[in-house]
């Protein structure tokens, strides 16, 4: 069972405490959303690389080109 | 003198890893927080990130970071959790052996009557050409004087053996 470390500023006691199955659940659907996240992340930067790869062909320029230009 | 610069409470993760780490019972007798971490995860990776909860809340936080890793450079905006309580830098497990992130929290009027705003800077730690420098900046919608702090990987799901937790009070005088 997975666990927590607990630390009470008031005394400096610290406990290691199993997480509750909400807990455990919260932790799941976390990071599924946070895989999510990312995935969505990536297919943004990757939209984004292929229309400035468009914009350049249109140019005849490689992207790289475009991107000196730009500079 | 005055001591302005205290440390409240810190931890250091055992054997069994740990899915969080829990500040509870903060003291409301400082003027701002800093919260201090040396963190690596099971995440299978060479980076992860570790999110934070305030008061047991994840709802209305808002983040933005800026970060290089050695190739590029990004930004990002977060308004829904998740992501938008990432706070800090932490190593994965496929990152060097035995070496940590570093990252430093810096909550200003926690005990306050205002909405919570902090800021973090934080680097991953990598013999590679790829490690992670990030800046964020965060606001907690919330105006409860913070009494908790937990964190907590954000893609994996354990902080791994030894690493530590400092939360730190300051004092303005």
């Amino acid at each position: 069972m997975p666990t927590k470390l607990v630390v009470d500023c008031s005394t400096g006691a610290v406990e290691e405490i199993e997480l509750t199955a909400e807990e455990i659940a919260q932790r799941e659907a976390d990071a599924k959303a946070a895989a999510q996240t990312k995935a969505d992340e990536e297919a943004a930067a990757a939209a984004k690389q292929a229309e400035k790869e468009a914009i350049a062909a249109k140019l005849g320029l490689t992207a790289e080109e475009l991107v000196k230009l730009l500079g | 003198m005055a001591i302005t610069y205290v440390a409240i409470a810190t931890t250091t993760v055992g054997a069994g890893g740990a899915a969080s780490i829990d500040f509870t019972s903060i003291p409301a007798t400082y003027t701002d927080l800093i919260l201090k971490t040396s963190i690596r995860t099971n995440q299978s990776a060479p980076d992860d990130y570790f999110k934070i909860t305030l008061n047991g809340s994840s709802s209305n936080f808002t983040t933005r970071v800026i970060d290089g890793n050695g190739s590029t450079a990004a930004s990002y905006s977060y308004t829904t959790s998740p992501g938008s309580q990432i706070a800090g830098q932490a190593n994965g497990n496929t990152s060097t052996a035995s070496t940590f992130a570093n990252s430093e929290l810096y909550i200003t009027n926690y005990a306050g009557s205002n909405n919570k705003s902090f800021s973090h800077d934080g680097v991953t730690e990598n013999n590679a050409t790829y490690a992670l420098a990030e800046l964020g900046a965060h606001l907690w919608s919330n105006v409860a004087a913070i009494t908790s702090i937990s964190i907590a990987p954000y893609y994996g799901t354990s902080f791994s053996q030894y690493s530590t937790a400092t939360l730190y009070g300051i004092k303005n005088s």
